[in-house]
């Protein structure tokens, strides 16, 4: 599948902050692209660079073949853009908010109606076609939000953090609709902070204060820390935590609800492990399990995070 | 260390003012600004009224007449014309607010001891420079009349030059000059006084609600009457200070007498303030926004100033409206600041002013207080 | 030191006709960190504010420190801390003036005490920057060390890492750790699923209900009725048509190179890859694996 997204160089600053820093990815059709990263990362900006609403200082931006700088119009008629305070209009019903979605995408009177219909019966939401926006539930006004960027058959859809603090319920919905939208071949960037929802897609970048800090399936980045990491049960933390911390091949000790997860600087082994046993026994605490723990894709961030901030 | 939590509070709010530079201008520059405009523009006195003169005798009996109403330092003569025409056209277009048409036989008839009768034309859609050049021009016309009469008695020997018997002199005490700023300037004091305060008290607590800092403060062992007191407490002290900013101002520039005691005066003020206070809490909980919090503050400050008898006197409005002006505690305060100011008078001449206030601000206070309690919904 | 912290017996809010908290019954234990799931408008927030005396129950009980939440709130709040979503601090006024305020309010005469307390959430280097000019993750950390220097037995935190980064994250909870074995007893609430997992035991909150009230590995062994695999194939988007067919599947979605599936209990590995293949799907395999916290939640929702 070709590249629909295609994002070289990217660069944005504001005054002396730098948003966006030398940013470059690509997505194809039928693929879905995860941003992650926290508040301020820059996540909202690119989103914004890359369909034409901010301008970019540096660096290019392709969607579908078309440069968003130099042929604005029609790299905006392939794109469906739902950003994070997407407001629908509460006093108008479910069609209406439709209908004006459409016109301002200049679908004409005979094209809207159908294709209205259509992408109400994808959603799920043909039976409140005439219910007023405000009487629906979160879900339904996502859903409809969905609908209303989705009207104008786009191929490319970016999503600014979609679902932000929603039932899991609704968010399972909602990604069943993006998966159907892969299968038709659509390329979907969707920015999130959740790491669970990252490891949905099927590639990832982590933004960081504007940069891109690493790209890949979430598998990939998971296996930079391949055998790194170990989990140990047991207590006081105190005395777990200080035992691993001072351990050589002990890059980084965190608590984990009732464990300890342990990034080590190369590869575990049974000597490492056994180790660490001793000395936290040795130093009068008390192990009931320690052993190798899959990374996550969170681990990785926090080594990178960590090397950055070093 | 601080283990005072009223203490704490008041101190936070100070650091807060003082750090938020559109409130400190809000607080000091404006009620100076305000009152040198008021104060400036805010005259009813009338003067100079563009007067036009259509004069059909031109005798020296005319000129006289003339003259008499130039003295009177109401009137001043922009245009002699020539015709009646002339004179509508100047007062249609509005150069002219009064027109006078003496007769050709003026001169004639006044030396025959006849009447003679001046027609005086006034622009009546400015009602208060009509009103007040028509009686000022009746006022002086009656003068000049009696004047003629007496000079022709005199004339005819039946009367011995003589003082006239009577003569009414109408001596305004207190402000002799009639002087506006001297009304405009006390009662300035207490419009911006409630503004000020009911404002800046409601947007204070909006702005934490507005913030979400003000759930962590109901959270904190704070009392309810505490948290009042502590948003409260900083502007007080500021509207002190503001008072004596704007007494500053008003005596230094535009020379107000302050000739009763300047302790009343704060001590009653501050009287005042626990009512405009008490209006400000209140608006803080019913308002959401700040934005809302100010425009509330607004609303009920116009009506109060129209109702106080600042602009128009109260004898001269509809009972109704008379009834309700009882309930609105500038009025008092009008009274109050203007007697002290300009009186001099001393407690005793006040007291139904004092108790008024009194009342007012423990029922608005206690209104508010009862609404704002350490709860959420 | 009473037995229960924390004793909610029943308790209902209603706001006109809409029920915001449904009956919710639980209790907590000294020294626990509870963490309290659920998306936005499940009545986390809700609940609290009643446990914290800001808001009137409409039905059932609820017990603080051993004091009545509602007719005692004043006797329960100097021994309660609370960090609330918004980070609320006095953005003109500086760190270490922020500190000194809450403690003004609080009755701390120990002005050292404020020095310990920036000490402790690692921020002593900024105490007289102002508060707005700080960074996302700094603000978090000043408004916990406002929520502490009182040294309370019980804290309330409200979404306390929403949009700060992994790192700042962890390094929070090890804070968090660090005050529940000193005997803080902690009750955090939150809507991401991941960070219930930093929890002693989580609440899981739907729609005004309280759905359970258990340890993660518990939840995930007992409030998930089903089998969890990852399943690989290719194509990736027709495997995952594919699995929607299959029968025994009750659910299936994307997770990077490969495909998460929920079954029945008593499907096996073969008969999956063989329904997978038999649709002409290629590199077909599938494993078992454990369940995630959002697979219980759906699983109680339904």
């Amino acid at each position: 599948m070709q590249n629909l997204i295609d994002v070289q160089n990217l660069s944005r600053a504001f005054g002396k902050t730098r948003a966006v820093d030398d940013v470059s990815l690509s997505v194809s059709g039928g693929e879905i692209y995860g941003l992650v990263g926290p508040d301020g990362a820059g996540k909202t900006t690119t989103m914004r660079l890359l369909c034409g609403v901010l301008r970019a200082d540096l660096g290019q931006v392709t969607i579908a073949g078309f440069d968003v700088g130099n042929q604005p119009e029609q790299a905006r008629e392939r794109i469906g853009y739902l950003p994070q305070r997407f407001s629908l209009y509460g006093d108008l019903t479910v069609m209406e908010n439709l209908h004006f979605f459409a016109g301002v995408r200049g679908l004409g009177r005979k094209e809207w109606l159908p294709r209205a219909r259509e992408i109400l019966t994808f959603v799920g939401l043909d039976e409140f076609a005439d219910r007023r926006a405000e009487a629906l539930s979160g879900g339904m006004r996502q859903k409809l939000g969905l609908a209303a960027v989705l009207i104008h058959r786009p191929q490319v859809l970016l999503l600014d953090e979609p679902t932000g603090g929603v039932d899991p319920v609704t968010r399972q919905a909602f990604w069943q609709l993006l998966f159907r939208l892969l299968r038709e071949g659509v390329a979907v960037l969707i920015s999130t902070p959740y790491m669970d929802e990252a490891s949905r897609c099927n590639r990832l970048g982590f933004l960081n204060r504007g940069r891109l800090m690493v790209e890949g399936s979430p598998q990939r980045i998971e296996a930079r820390l391949k055998d790194r990491i170990l989990e140990v049960e047991g207590g006081p933390r105190v005395i777990l935590e200080r035992v691993a911390r001072d351990d050589p091949d002990v890059e980084a000790a965190h608590a984990f609800g009732d464990r300890l997860r342990l990034r080590l600087s190369r590869a575990g082994s049974a000597e490492i492990q056994s180790r660490l046993e001793k000395a936290m026994i040795g130093e009068g605490g008390l192990v009931g399990r320690i052993g190798p723990s899959p990374p996550t894709i969170e681990d990785v961030f926090i080594e990178l995070l960590e090397e950055s901030d070093a | 260390m601080i283990n005072n939590r009223l203490l704490s509070l008041v101190r936070k709010e100070f650091i807060q003012i003082v750090r938020d530079p559109r409130t400190l201008y809000f607080t000091f520059a404006i009620p100076v600004i305000q009152l040198f405009l008021l104060g400036y523009t805010a005259t009813t006195d009338v003067r100079n009224v563009p007067l036009a003169v259509f004069d059909q005798d031109r005798g020296p009996a005319a000129r006289r007449l003339i003259d008499a109403y130039l003295a009177a330092d109401y009137f001043r003569v922009i245009r002699n014309v020539s015709s009646e025409a002339e004179l509508r056209k100047l007062i249609d277009n509005g150069e002219a607010l009064a027109g006078m048409v003496i007769p050709p036989d003026y001169g004639d008839k006044v030396a025959a001891g006849r009447t003679a009768t001046v027609a005086f034309v006034l622009d009546g859609s400015d009602p208060n420079v009509a009103s007040t050049s028509f009686a000022a021009a009746e006022l002086i016309g009656q003068a000049h009349s009696s004047k003629l009469t007496v000079e022709r008695l005199v004339r005819r020997g039946v009367l011995e030059a003589m003082q006239p018997s009577l003569e009414v002199r109408a001596q305004v005490w207190y402000n002799p000059d009639m002087v506006s700023a001297f009304f405009m300037v006390p009662a300035l004091i207490g419009m911006i006084l409630q503004l000020m305060t009911s404002m800046l008290t409601a947007t204070a607590i909006v702005r934490e609600r507005e913030r979400g800092t003000i759930e962590q403060l109901i959270v904190t062992p704070l009392r309810s009457w505490e948290l009042i007191l502590g948003k409260i407490i900083p502007y007080v002290i500021i509207a002190f200070f503001d008072t004596l900013e704007i007494l500053v101002v008003g005596t230094f520039w535009f020379d107000v007498p302050i000739r009763g005691s300047l302790t009343l005066l704060l001590a009653l003020t501050g009287l005042f303030l626990v009512g405009s206070l008490g209006i400000g809490l209140f608006i803080s909980t019913v308002a959401r926004t700040q934005q809302e919090a100010m425009m509330l503050s607004w609303f009920t400050l116009l009506p109060t100033v129209f109702l106080s008898g600042f602009f128009f006197p109260l004898a001269a409005m509809p009972p109704v409206l008379r009834v309700i002006s009882y309930v609105i505690p500038l009025r008092y305060y009008l009274i109050i600041i203007r007697s002290i100011l300009l009186k001099g008078v001393g407690a005793g001449s006040l007291t139904t002013e004092i108790v008024a206030l009194a009342i007012f601000g423990v029922v608005v206070m206690t209104a508010a207080a009862l609404r704002f309690r350490k709860r959420l919904d | 030191m009473p037995d229960l912290i924390v004793h909610v017996d029943g308790l209902t809010k209603r706001f006109g006709s809409f029920t915001a908290v449904d009956h919710v019954t639980f209790d907590v234990e000294p020294g626990e960190v509870i963490g309290y799931l659920g998306p936005n408008g499940s009545g986390k927030t809700t609940t609290i504010r009643m446990l914290l005396g800001l808001l009137l129950p409409t039905e059932g009980a609820a017990t603080v420190l051993g004091l009545d939440a509602t007719r005692q709130a004043e006797d329960i709040r100097p021994q309660v801390g609370y960090m609330s979503q918004k980070f609320a601090l006095y953005d003109e006024l500086t760190a270490w003036e922020n500190l000194m305020f809450y403690a003004g309010v609080y009755g701390v005469a120990d002005r050292s005490r404020l020095t310990e307390t920036l000490d402790l959430v690692g921020l002593s280097h900024i105490r007289d920057e102002r508060a707005g000019d700080l960074p996302l993750g700094w603000r978090q950390r000043l408004a916990l060390a406002t929520a502490v220097v009182h040294q309370p037995t019980l804290l309330f935190l409200d979404e306390p890492t929403s949009g700060v980064d992994p790192l700042a994250r962890r390094a929070f909870w090890d804070l968090i750790y660090g005050m529940a074995e000193k005997g803080v007893t902690i009750f955090v609430t939150t809507h991401y699923m991941d960070e219930a997992e930093y929890c002693g035991r989580v609440g899981i909150m739907r729609r005004g209900r309280l759905l359970a009230m258990q340890p993660t590995s518990e939840l995930k062994r007992t409030a998930f009725h089903g089998k969890a695999w990852d399943v690989y194939a290719r194509p990736i988007l027709e495997a995952l048509d594919g699995l929607a067919t299959l029968p025994e599947v009750q659910r299936a979605g994307l997770s990077g190179d490969h495909l998460r599936a929920i079954s029945r209990t008593d499907l096996q590995a073969d008969t999956l890859e063989k329904g997978l293949k038999a649709l002409g799907l290629q590199d077909v395999s599938a494993r078992p694996t454990t369940p995630t916290l959002e697979d219980v939640f759906l699983a109680l929702s339904d």
